[in-house]
C-alpha cells in the first residue's frame, strides 16, 4: 500500500475507535452503527457487482434466511453462538442454491433471477405466520454476549459492529487484491477469453455468489443484533435495490465506495425522513440521475476531478517557472 | 370440498392467468426486443389501476377507463423511454436499474396522489350477476377478463405473425445487429414496442381492479410474478407468455386457496425446475 | 507413429437450416504448420469455435493427441494443451500488458483458486509474465495499459498470452489481420520462432505470409473440405483456383 494510503487507513481507524467519544449523542453513535452494518451489505453486494459484473437484487434475502433462523433458534433455546453460526451456515447453503439457480441465465436474466428469487423469501415470510409471524415480525431476545461482554448500550454495541465490520473488510480487501480476486474482474471484462484461457468462469462467478451471500449474512446478523426484531418490510425489493444503490453510487469500482455510498445513503434517508416524507420518491431520483450522470460513481468522480486539480497545479507552477528566470 | 369451489378457483385462476397475460405479455415483448427487463412493470400495472379508480370515480363508462387508463401508462411509457433510457443506450445494466428508480418514484406518487387505503373499482353493473348455467354460478366479470385476455392474445398474435411492425419486432428479437443492418427503424420501433407494453400493463391494471383492487404493494406483487411467467415461458416469446401466465395464474391462486403459508413456495418449485431443466423457458430460445 | 496432435473426423453442424460445417475430418499431425484457407463464409472460423467448444457440433469427432473434446467444456479443453487467438481482439482493455498476461498464467494454474495473498506479491509469476512478453517485443511495454497500445502491439499481447500458456496445439485465427507490412513480417517472424513442440493451425487470408509459412493446407468452401494436401500440391490444384475464383 503507497504510504498516502496508509495514513488514510491510519487517520480513519482513528477517528472510528474515537467516535463515540467525539459524537457523544447515542442516537448518531447509533446511526453510526447502522452505517457500518449496511456498509457490509453494500461491500457483500459489491463482491458481485463491482468486481463481478453480476447484479443482484436479491440481496435482502439473505436477511430473511439468516435473519430467521437466527432469532428462531435463539428463541429456541440455543445459545447465541450455536444460533448464530447455524443460521450463518443455513444462509451459506441458501447461497449455494441461489447461487446455481441464478447463474443459469448470465447478464440479465441474472437480474431477473435474484430478483424473484429475494422476493420469493420476502412472499413466504409474510405469509408463512406460523412460522415467521408474517407481517408482524419477530423479536430477538436479546443481544449476545460475545466474550460476555454487553453490548447492549449503543457504544458498546458500536465497538462490537466495528470490530466485525473491520475484520470482514479486511478479508473483502485481501479477496479484491487476491489472484481470485483478479480471476473475478476478468470473467466481469471478458468471460469468453477467461474460458480460453482456463478458467473456470462458472465456477468463478458461484464462489463469489457464495462468498458474497456469506458476508450478507454477517450483515444480516448484525442487523438483527441491532434491532432486535426482523419484519419482511426489511426483506423487500427496496432493501435490496438500497444496497445495490449505495454499491453504485459511491462507486462499484473500489472497495470504499460502497462504505462512502452507505454512509450517505443511510444518513440522509434518517435526517430525510424527519423532515419529507417521500423518501421512496427520493430514493428513486437518486437512482435515475446517478445511473445517468454519475454512472461509475462519487469515489472515482472525486478522484479524477483531484487528479485534475494536481495536473492544472503543476502545470501552473511549470508555467510560472520561465518567468521567474531571467 | 364440492365441485362449486373448483369450479370458481379454476375460474379465477384462468381469470387471473388472462390478467398476468396482459402484464407479462407486454414485459416479454420489452424484454426480448429491448432486453430490458422492465422493473417498472409492476409499477404500470398498479398506476393502470389507480388511472382507471379516477376515472371511474369522475364518471367514465368502465371499458372507456380501461382504455384511458391504458393509454396514460402508455404515454408515461414513451416519455420513460425516449428521455431516459435511450438516453443509456447500449448501458443495459444501467437501464434495468433505472427502470427500478422509476419503479420507486411511480409507486410512491400513486402513496402520495391515492393514499394508502386500497381502493376497490366497482365492476360494470351489467357483469355484476352471476352466470348461471348447469346449477351453477360463474363469476362473469371473470369470464369476460379472460374473454378479453384471449382476445387481445389473438391480436398480438396476428400483429407479430401477420404486420409488417411484428416482422420488424421479431427480426430484432431474434437479431439486432441484423435489423439494424437492414434499416429497420430501432429506435422508434424501442418506442412503439414500450408503449405497446405499457398500455397492455395499464389496461391488465385497470380490467384487474375489481378483482385486485388498486392498493399500495400491487405492484410489488405483480412484478415477480411477471417475472416468474417470463422465466417460465421464456424472454420474448408470446406463446411462453401466454402459457406461462396461465401455470402461474393456477399455482398462484390454488396455492393461496388450499395453503396460504407455502402460496409463495408453490411458485418456487416450478421455477427452479424450469430453470434447472430448460434455463431458456419452455417456449425460449437457447443462449448461443 | 505418434498420435495425430489434432484429429477430426465428421464434424458438422448446422445454424437453423444452413449448414455451416459439412462432414469435416482432417488430421494435423504433431509439430505442423497447418492452414486453412477458403472464402468469406467457408465456415473456418466455426471450425475453430468446434474445436475449442465455443460451439457444440452436431455431430462427429475432435481429438487432441487422442483426448476426445466434444462435450469438454472450454477450460478443460486449455488445460488440455488447446489455446487460440481471436480474429477480432479480446483483450482486457482497462488492464496492462502484464495484467493480461498474469491471467492467462493464472488460467493454468492452482493459483488463481487463493482468494486470500496478495496477487502482485507473486514474483515467479510476474517474472514469467514480462518473459513472455519480451519474447514478443513487448517487454519493455508492459506497464502500459492495453486501451493505450496500437493494434499490431495488441496482437502481438494475444500471441504473448497464448505463448504463456505453453500450448500443445495453437489456434490462430487471422493473426495478421489489420496489421501493416512491418508488423506482418513482425508477427511472422514471432511465428516463425515458435519451437516445434507446438503444433500450429492458422486460418489466414494473406496469401504471401501465409502461404510461405505453411507446410499443409486445408482448403474449406461452404463447410466442406475441397482440397488438401502439401503447399505445393493445394497450389497447384485448379480446384483451389476454382474455389477463390469460381461460383
Amino acid at each position: 500500500m503507497t504510504r498516502r494510503a496508509v495514513i488514510t487507513l491510519v487517520v480513519c481507524a482513528v477517528l472510528l475507535v474515537a467516535l463515540p467519544w467525539i459524537i457523544g449523542h447515542e442516537f448518531y453513535i447509533n446511526l453510526a452503527s447502522q452505517v457500518l452494518i449496511y456498509a457490509l451489505f453494500a461491500l457483500s453486494v459489491n463482491m458481485m457487482l463491482g468486481f463481478g459484473g453480476m447484479v443482484s437484487l436479491g440481496h435482502a434475502g439473505y436477511l430473511g434466511v439468516a435473519g430467521y433462523a437466527c432469532i428462531l433458534l435463539t428463541t429456541a433455546g440455543y445459545d447465541q453462538l450455536t444460533a448464530a453460526i447455524a443460521a450463518l451456515a443455513l444462509s451459506t447453503v441458501a447461497a449455494g442454491v441461489f447461487g446455481v439457480l441464478s447463474l443459469r441465465a448470465p447478464g440479465l436474466g441474472f437480474i431477473m433471477i435474484t430478483l424473484a428469487l429475494g422476493q420469493i423469501v420476502w412472499g413466504i415470510a409474510y405469509r408463512a405466520n406460523n412460522l415467521t409471524g408474517g407481517d408482524n415480525g419477530l423479536s430477538h431476545p436479546a443481544r449476545p454476549m460475545p466474550f460476555g461482554i454487553d453490548i447492549r448500550d449503543a457504544s458498546s454495541f458500536y465497538y462490537f459492529t466495528l470490530v466485525v465490520f473491520a475484520v470482514a473488510l479486511f478479508f473483502i480487501w485481501r479477496f479484491a487484491r487476491s489472484p481470485f480476486g483478479a480471476s473475478l474482474t476478468g470473467t466481469r471484462d471478458q468471460p469468453r477469453r477467461m474460458r480460453m484461457l482456463g478458467h473456470n468462469v462458472w465456477l468463478i462467478r458461484w464462489l463469489t455468489f457464495v462468498l458474497a451471500g456469506f458476508w450478507g449474512s454477517v450483515a444480516s446478523l448484525l442487523f438483527v443484533y441491532y434491532n432486535l426484531y426482523l419484519s419482511p418490510h426489511a426483506l423487500a425489493l427496496q432493501q435490496s435495490a438500497e444496497i445495490l444503490l449505495m454499491a453504485i453510487l459511491g462507486g462499484a469500482s473500489t472497495l470504499t465506495g460502497p462504505i462512502i455510498g452507505a454512509a450517505i445513503i443511510t444518513l440522509v434517508k434518517n435526517m430525510v425522513s424527519t423532515y419529507v416524507e417521500r423518501w421512496n420518491t427520493l430514493l428513486g431520483l437518486i437512482f435515475v440521475i446517478v445511473i445517468m450522470f454519475m454512472p461509475y460513481g462519487l469515489v472515482p468522480g472525486c478522484r479524477q476531478l483531484w487528479q485534475r486539480l494536481h495536473s492544472r497545479q503543476k502545470g501552473k507552477a511549470a508555467n510560472a517557472a520561465p518567468e521567474a528566470s531571467p | 370440498m364440492n365441485w362449486q369451489f373448483w369450479i370458481i378457483q379454476t375460474l379465477n385462476s384462468v381469470a387471473f392467468g388472462g390478467l398476468l397475460f396482459l402484464l407479462s405479455s407486454g414485459f416479454s415483448l420489452i424484454f426480448g426486443l429491448m432486453r430490458i427487463p422492465n422493473l417498472a412493470h409492476g409499477a404500470f400495472f398498479m398506476l393502470g389501476a389507480y388511472f382507471g379508480f379516477s376515472l371511474l370515480q369522475l364518471g367514465f363508462h368502465f371499458w372507456l377507463a380501461a382504455i384511458f387508463g391504458g393509454l396514460g401508462v402508455g404515454v408515461l411509457g414513451v416519455f420513460v423511454e425516449r428521455f431516459i433510457l435511450r438516453q443509456l443506450a447500449g448501458n443495459e445494466q444501467g437501464q434495468v436499474l433505472v427502470t427500478l428508480g422509476i419503479a420507486f418514484i411511480i409507486a410512491d406518487v400513486c402513496l402520495l396522489a391515492w393514499t394508502g387505503d386500497p381502493m376497490p373499482l366497482p365492476a360494470p353493473q351489467s357483469l355484476r350477476p352471476p352466470l348461471r348455467f348447469g346449477g351453477f354460478a360463474f363469476p362473469t366479470y371473470r369470464l369476460v377478463v379472460l374473454a378479453i385476455a384471449l382476445v387481445v392474445a389473438v391480436v398480438l398474435y396476428l400483429l407479430m405473425e401477420r404486420t409488417r411492425l411484428g416482422a420488424m419486432i421479431r427480426a430484432g428479437v431474434d437479431d439486432m445487429e441484423m435489423a439494424r443492418g437492414v434499416g429497420i427503424p430501432v429506435s422508434r420501433l424501442f418506442t412503439t414496442v414500450f408503449l405497446l407494453g405499457a398500455t397492455l400493463a395499464g389496461i391488465g391494471g385497470v380490467l384487474g381492479g375489481p378483482i385486485l383492487n388498486a392498493y399500495p404493494g400491487l405492484d410489488a406483487d405483480m412484478l415477480p410474478l411477471a417475472l416468474i411467467v417470463v422465466i417460465l415461458g421464456g424472454a420474448g416469446s408470446l406463446m411462453g407468455a401466454f402459457v406461462g401466465s396461465f401455470i402461474v395464474g393456477f399455482l398462484y391462486n390454488f396455492g393461496i386457496a388450499l395453503a396460504p403459508d407455502l402460496a409463495y413456495f408453490v411458485l418456487f418449485l416450478p421455477m427452479v425446475l424450469v430453470l434447472v431443466f430448460l434455463p431458456q423457458g419452455l417456449f425460449g430460445r437457447a443462449q448461443t | 507413429m505418434n498420435a495425430p496432435a489434432l484429429a477430426i473426423a465428421g464434424l458438422s453442424k448446422r445454424f437453423g437450416g444452413l449448414p455451416a460445417t459439412k462432414d469435416v475430418s482432417l488430421t494435423v499431425m504433431p509439430g505442423e504448420r497447418r492452414l486453412i484457407i477458403g472464402p468469406n463464409g467457408a465456415g473456418k472460423t466455426t471450425l475453430f469455435n468446434l474445436v475449442t467448444g465455443d460451439l457444440d457440433p452436431d455431430g462427429g469427432s475432435v481429438k487432441l493427441f487422442g483426448n476426445e473434446l466434444i462435450g469438454m467444456p472450454t477450460q478443460r479443453r486449455v488445460h488440455l494443451g488447446l489455446a487460440r487467438t481471436y480474429q477480432i481482439l479480446t483483450l482486457f482493455p482497462r488492464e496492462t500488458l502484464m495484467h493480461n498476461v498474469v491471467l492467462a498464467l493464472l488460467g493454468l494454474d492452482r493459483l488463481r483458486w487463493d482468494p486470500w495473498s496478495v496477487l502482485t506479491g507473486h514474483r515467479d509469476l510476474y517474472a514469467a509474465a514480462a518473459d513472455a512478453l519480451d519474447k514478443v517485443g513487448l517487454g519493455d511495454r508492459a506497464g502500459r495499459v492495453v486501451a493505450e497500445t496500437s493494434y499490431g502491439e495488441r496482437r502481438r499481447l494475444e500471441l504473448a498470452m497464448a505463448l504463456a500458456q505453453k500450448p500443445k496445439l495453437l489456434l490462430l485465427d487471422e493473426p495478421l489481420a489489420g496489421l501493416s507490412q512491418g508488423e506482418r513480417q513482425a508477427v511472422r517472424n514471432l511465428l516463425d520462432a515458435i519451437p516445434r513442440d507446438v503444433t500450429i493451425v492458422m486460418i489466414e487470408h494473406d496469401m504471401d505470409t501465409a502461404l510461405a509459412f505453411a507446410e499443409r493446407i486445408t482448403v474449406l468452401h461452404y463447410g466442406e473440405v475441397i482440397v488438401e494436401g502439401t503447399r505445393a500440391e493445394v497450389v497447384a490444384d485448379p480446384r483451389t483456383r476454382e474455389v477463390y475464383l469460381g461460383d
